[in-house]
């Protein structure tokens, strides 16, 4: 693997990572709060 | 997911070289999985179904509906792409997808679809209501398994059948404001059904060569141009009453009855050119193409009148 590619593939799993954490903190928030709905309903 | 460099087309099963070096997939690729464009109707239809219903629903609760629906949708639409690679690689429109171009594997593009599938149902369900995610799970499958599986490779009347897939959405935001389904749920869910075959058809006759080189028996390619055209008509026809049927049924207002006969008429016009002219060699498809442009333009259009005519309703603007 030339260092190109290498740092080419440290990129784009970067991206995947960060993309996955803020989908996973969406998803902690947004049942967070639905359950306050729920729990209110 | 992988992590790891591969070379996803040999898990297609095509054939190249070891040196083919390939990065993992980025966020893009499980974006473009989803099929953007066709979820954004997927996601209005859905959203007018929620708000034209009667009833109130939590906001929050809407949008985690909603959401569903997306997720749902976009979980369909990896598998398809998972089921379909090989075909999509052969089409000049498709070979641009992650999986045909190259830079995802096949299996992740499934685990994907599995795991967006199973999160919408679960959540709809917990966030929202069983019955909702029943349906939603319902046409997930009908979608993925009867559609992409069994039905696209195997008989003409694959899109009119498959349609019912697309055609789910409202009846779920429906259900999710109000637990229960009823006559207005199902009209919205006959009228994206009597619609998907002239909007599908319309996009065939100008894409038909790709369908043929791939053996998609699409009903341009095995019955012919002029049968699919005289079918186009024929649906495009009995979609003006059923499209006005929820206002002649007293179950939506004259504003959305104007509209929806209006765009009918509008659906039916386009759809006489398309019907009774034939392509002749280098044809640029204009009528055709024009159809599908407004078919979308439509669905879109019947929604947002079924929305305003709801809240004209309910602010007394109309009767």
């Amino acid at each position: 693997m030339t260092p190109e590619q290498e740092e080419a593939l440290k990129r784009s799993r970067k991206g995947r990572n960060i993309a996955l954490g803020l989908v996973l903190a969406f998803f902690v928030v947004l049942f967070y709060l639905v359950t306050f709905v729920k729990m209110q309903g | 997911m992988s992590q790891s460099l591969h070379n996803p087309a040999s898990a297609n099963g095509q054939a190249q070289g070891v040196d083919a070096l390939v990065l993992p997939a980025d966020w893009r690729d499980f974006y473009a999985l989803t099929k953007p464009r066709v979820m954004s109707l997927v996601i209005f239809t859905g959203l007018c179904g929620l708000l034209a219903a009667p009833g109130q629903i939590h906001p929050l609760i809407g949008f985690c509906a909603v959401l569903c629906i997306a997720l749902g949708a976009g979980g369909a639409a990896a598998l398809n792409q998972w089921w379909e690679a090989d075909i999509d690689a052969g089409m000049k429109r498709t070979a641009a997808r992650p999986i045909p171009a190259g830079r995802m594997r096949r299996t992740d593009a499934r685990d994907f679809g599995i795991a967006l599938s199973g999160a919408s149902v679960i959540t709809m369900g917990l966030a929202v209501h069983w019955l909702a995610a029943a349906i939603l799970a319902v046409s997930i499958v009908y979608y993925a398994v009867v559609y992409t599986i069994w039905l696209k490779p195997r008989t003409p009347q694959n899109i009119v059948i498959g349609g019912g897939a697309g055609a789910f959405p409202p009846m779920i935001g429906w259900v999710a404001v109000t637990g229960h389904i009823t006559l207005m749920p199902v009209l919205l869910f006959a009228i994206i059904f009597m619609w998907t075959p002239p909007h599908f058809w319309s996009l065939a006759l100008f894409v038909q060569t790709d369908y043929a080189k791939v053996g998609i028996p699409m009903m341009p390619v095995v019955r012919g141009e002029r049968s699919t055209r005289t079918q186009i008509l024929v649906y495009s026809i009995l979609l003006v009453p059923l499209a006005a049927a929820p206002w002649w049924a007293g179950t939506a207002g004259l504003l959305y009855g104007i509209a929806a006969l209006a765009l009918s008429l509008a659906f039916l016009a386009l759809s006489l050119p398309v019907a009774l002219r034939r392509a002749v060699p280098g044809d640029a498809m204009k009528p055709e193409k024009r159809m599908f442009a407004f078919s979308v333009l439509y669905l879109f259009a019947l929604f947002a009148a079924l929305v305003a005519d709801r809240y004209a309703t309910t602010f007394g603007v109309f009767a």
